[in-house]
């Protein structure tokens, strides 16, 4: 899984019926230490999070079972909000 | 699968039920120097018992992942599988030409 | 599949039951051409391949379908020694 800050949604009109129900948030994947890295993302959500909130992710097929018994062409979904991050490289 | 040391977690109170007694992980994936750093840090669920600083195998498919935490059909793509004991590279090999 | 070089092995006594009594090996990927390529990976071995070896590897859920890897929490499996590489030297550029 991957952290991130949600920072914006994407709205779609036309879109793959699988989707119809799903918000579509726009990600910024982060470092522990809360730097910006990589591309920002436009991920499904399945804990209702909101603009600014801190995230994890998960990728892949997996990303999908959130949804099920509704097969969500996905693979990126946001599936916890975080409340801490503890880092420590120097261990 | 990858070579990795845990350099952290995560606490979130808000998560995919599936997640919920799990231990996440904050693991930062290396170079087979197990040095340097090999990309991003990435949160992995932990299947044993693994502590801050460890060196361990860190499995990046789904399935595996899933399955070593006894949560089948959960949004989970990554897991902590084993703790290290010793990387072994005996030398750099010379680059053998193929026939 | 891709192809790739035994560098090396791990040993871990605490993981997974089911990792148990395999051999992970560190692989290096390489070029068809035998150059070595950036990254590595970490596979479960399933030909007992030697140090050294040129092999293949075979990724993601499929590697469970290796011999014995079925039910196991495997990414990337060793599938075959490769004897030779052949390129045809015709279809280079393409």
């Amino acid at each position: 899984m991957y952290l991130g800050r949600v920072i914006g949604r994407v709205w779609a009109t036309v879109k793959d019926p699988g989707l119809a129900a799903q918000r579509l948030l726009l990600v910024q994947p982060l470092t522990p230490e809360g730097q910006p890295t990589g591309k920002r993302l436009v991920v499904t959500d399945a804990m209702g999070a909101g603009a600014g909130e801190l995230v994890y992710w998960s990728k892949g097929k997996e990303s999908s079972f959130p949804f099920l018994p509704t097969e969500v062409p996905t693979e990126m979904t946001i599936v916890g909000i975080v409340d801490a991050v503890n880092v420590d490289r120097g261990a | 699968m990858l070579i990795a040391r845990i350099i952290g977690d995560v606490t979130a109170t808000h998560k995919h039920a599936s997640h919920e007694g799990q231990k996440l992980l904050l693991v930062q994936p290396l170079e087979l120097d197990c040095v340097t750093p090999r990309g991003d840090a990435v949160i992995a669920v932990d299947a044993v018992d693994a502590g801050l600083g460890d060196l361990v195998l860190l499995v990046t498919e789904g399935y595996s992942a899933m399955t070593s935490v006894n949560r089948p059909e959960s949004p989970i793509d990554m897991a902590v599988l084993g703790v290290i004991d010793t990387v072994d590279l005996p030398a750099p090999p010379p680059a053998l030409p193929m026939k | 599949m891709t192809l790739a070089r035994v560098v090396g092995t791990i040993v871990a006594t605490r993981k997974d039951p089911r990792l148990e009594g395999r051999k992970l090996l560190i692989c290096k990927p390489v070029s068809p051409e035998g150059k070595d390529e950036a990254g590595y990976v970490i596979a479960i071995d399933t030909v007992s391949a030697g140090f050294r070896e040129t092999v293949i590897l075979v990724s993601g859920s499929s590697a469970r379908l290796a011999d014995g890897c079925k039910d196991r929490p495997v990414d990337t499996a060793i599938i075959g020694i490769v004897d030779s590489v052949s390129i045809d030297e015709g279809s280079k550029g393409k």
